[in-house]
């Protein structure tokens, strides 16, 4: 646990010294907000839309986005520590595989808190409503949060598996293709090509994203926040196994 | 107290690169054992064994007394190691780093502080040691590297190249510091190098690696004492009589390499033979507008083990592989 504490306040420390892994984080996604929720604010008027507030609708995906900046930090982070032998240096204390994994981790979630909370204030100031209200909000965070740790895992699993920073930001593009292929601009039973809504709906990133739209646009959905919290753990965990399993490979300390 | 003990190691890589091929060594505690070799010969390859951090093909090494294969963490826990290009975050500070450093290694605040600073004045990093490591000069750098190194009080420090890319001051204050650990705290180190000057000065024993290989090992002088004899160069005051000089030098030994205006030769004496060819020449009213008295140098051990001079024999040798299962270094 200490080794963990440890890991986690050089990785806090590193990241709030390096404005430029925050402020993409916060400013980009707000960006698109602002851009979509002016632009395609006519979505509401499509028969069977779930909102009239198209702000609302939007914000969630902002914290999507969030997560998976954070979750880019994170390996990058990793990945720098392997290239600059930093790792070899962590490997030769007692410190064990664990904490250099949830240590790690650390940084990405203050991140992604920090993140998550700014899109929160910004959006009701904005005219979002949240629909769960205040109980919802911190609810809202948790999840945001738990999203970034599983995004998180598979950006610690890419830098253990490739090493090179360059291929985890290379990541980026990767799940951004993944986030469009959800229900992440569009409700599922609005999309009208039928391949799409079928990805969509194997797409795991679609309950995450409706995870967090139900809190905000329709109150609490027990089952929208069953399949969000459920995916996002399983993300989680699946991530963090094989990131386990990539440091006992890239670690042959004796 | 032990040292390092090396029997038949073998480490091979992917695609059987033999990047250590059968070293045996010993290190006696308190020693200073410099490994001598070009880029590539395998040097940081034996760090990474004997440090525990990548297992060896084949072959046996204890370090402190413990096995580097099945006795990993025991290993660690006495050893301190600097491994190639200081490997640092430059968004922390000196003392943060000796803080981390200090915490992994499991003391309490009061030792980490009390160390912490007692290590960073040691190495003259006092007053920066508050500043982002990003903002430090090559030599700082390293030397933060090595008070890391030493923070929880290991009896053997590995250092694998400490000092390359250092200017010639920043180099002999880490000469110094060095030397000072193994006479006065009885730390054994073990340290690559491709300077010769850096083991010849700072060495008590030297290996010299070639190919995974070690093909001598001595100290400095009985290495260089092996290869015997000094050469004498000279260049003559009228070049018109190069001639004459050559025959009086050859009565002196074999001719040896030489500038172009100068002749030189190896002296089969070289206690009396230096007196003697000067009185020659004397006689033969030769004179001499310079005379250089070559000593022999680990080069030359080099040259004679490898048929190749230290220095540029990296571009021949097979490049030393990325550890493919160990942490990539740079």
């Amino acid at each position: 646990m200490t080794q963990i504490g440890w890991i986690a306040a050089r990785s806090v420390r590193r990241t709030l010294r390096q404005p430029a892994l925050i402020v993409p984080t916060i400013v980009f996604p707000l960006f698109l907000l602002a851009v979509n929720a002016s632009g395609l604010s006519a979505a509401t008027k499509l028969p069977g839309f779930p909102t009239d507030n198209y702000l609302s609708f939007a914000l969630s995906v902002s914290f999507m986005q969030g997560a998976l900046f954070a979750a880019t930090t994170a390996g990058a982070e990793l990945a720098t520590d392997i290239e600059t032998g930093f790792l070899n240096r962590l490997s030769l204390t007692p410190l064990r595989g664990v904490a250099i994994l949830v240590g790690q981790l650390a940084g990405a979630v203050l991140v992604s808190l920090l993140a998550s909370l700014v899109y929160l204030a910004v959006g009701l100031v904005a005219g979002a409503r949240l629909e769960s209200g205040v109980p919802g909000a911190v609810v809202v965070l948790a999840l945001a949060v738990l999203i970034g740790v599983g995004f998180g895992g598979i950006g610690l699993l890419m830098a253990l598996r490739t090493g090179s920073a360059e291929a985890v930001q290379g990541l980026f593009p990767l799940m951004f293709v993944l986030f469009f292929l959800s229900s992440l601009n569009l409700p599922r039973n609005l999309i009208e090509t039928d391949w799409f809504r079928a990805v969509a709906t194997y797409n795991p990133v679609s309950y995450l994203v409706e995870g967090i739209r139900s809190l905000v646009i329709s109150g609490w959905d027990g089952e929208a926040l069953a399949l969000g919290f459920g995916m996002a753990t399983g993300i989680a965990v699946l991530a963090f196994a094989g990131a386990a399993r990539a440091l006992r490979t890239r670690l042959t300390r004796t | 107290m032990q040292g390092i003990v090396v029997d038949g190691l073998v480490r091979v890589f992917k695609g059987g690169i033999r990047a250590v091929d059968g070293i045996d060594l010993e290190v006696a505690p308190g020693e200073i054992y410099g490994f001598l070799g070009p880029n590539g010969a395998g040097k940081s390859t034996t760090v990474l064994v004997l440090t525990t951090l990548l297992p060896p093909t084949a072959g046996r090494a204890t370090v402190a007394g413990f096995d580097v294969a099945s006795q990993g963490p025991q290993v660690r826990a006495r050893i301190g190691a600097a491994l190639q290009e200081a490997a640092l975050d430059q968004f922390l500070t000196g003392r943060e780093h000796m803080e981390l450093q200090g915490g992994l290694h499991g003391l309490s605040k009061a030792e980490r502080r009390a160390r912490g600073d007692e290590l960073l004045a040691r190495m003259g990093l006092s007053e920066a040691a508050d500043r982002k490591v990003g903002g430090y000069s090559g030599g700082m750098k390293r030397r933060l590297d090595l008070a890391l190194a030493l923070v929880h009080g290991p009896s053997i420090l590995f250092l694998d190249e400490p000092t390359t890319g250092l200017d010639p001051q920043s180099r002999s204050a880490l000469w110094e510091e060095v030397a000072r650990l193994a006479a006065d705290e009885g730390v054994t180190v073990f340290l690559t190098t491709q300077y010769l000057e850096e083991a010849d000065v700072l060495a008590d024993r030297v290996g010299i690696i070639d190919r995974g290989r070690l093909v001598a090992e001595g100290t400095p002088e009985a290495l260089k004492a092996e290869m015997g004899r000094s050469t004498v160069e000279i260049v003559p005051a009228e070049p018109e009589r190069r001639g004459a000089f050559a025959q009086v030098l050859a009565r002196f030994g074999e001719p040896a390499a030489a500038a172009p205006k100068a002749v030189a030769v190896m002296l089969d004496d070289p206690t009396d033979g230096l007196a003697e060819l000067i009185r020659a020449l004397d006689a033969e009213g030769l004179k001499a507008a310079t005379l250089e008295v070559h000593q022999p140098t680990l080069d030359d051990v080099f040259l004679q083990k490898t048929g190749r001079h230290l220095e540029g024999a990296s571009a021949e040798a097979v490049a030393e592989p990325e550890p493919e299962a160990a942490v990539a270094r740079r």
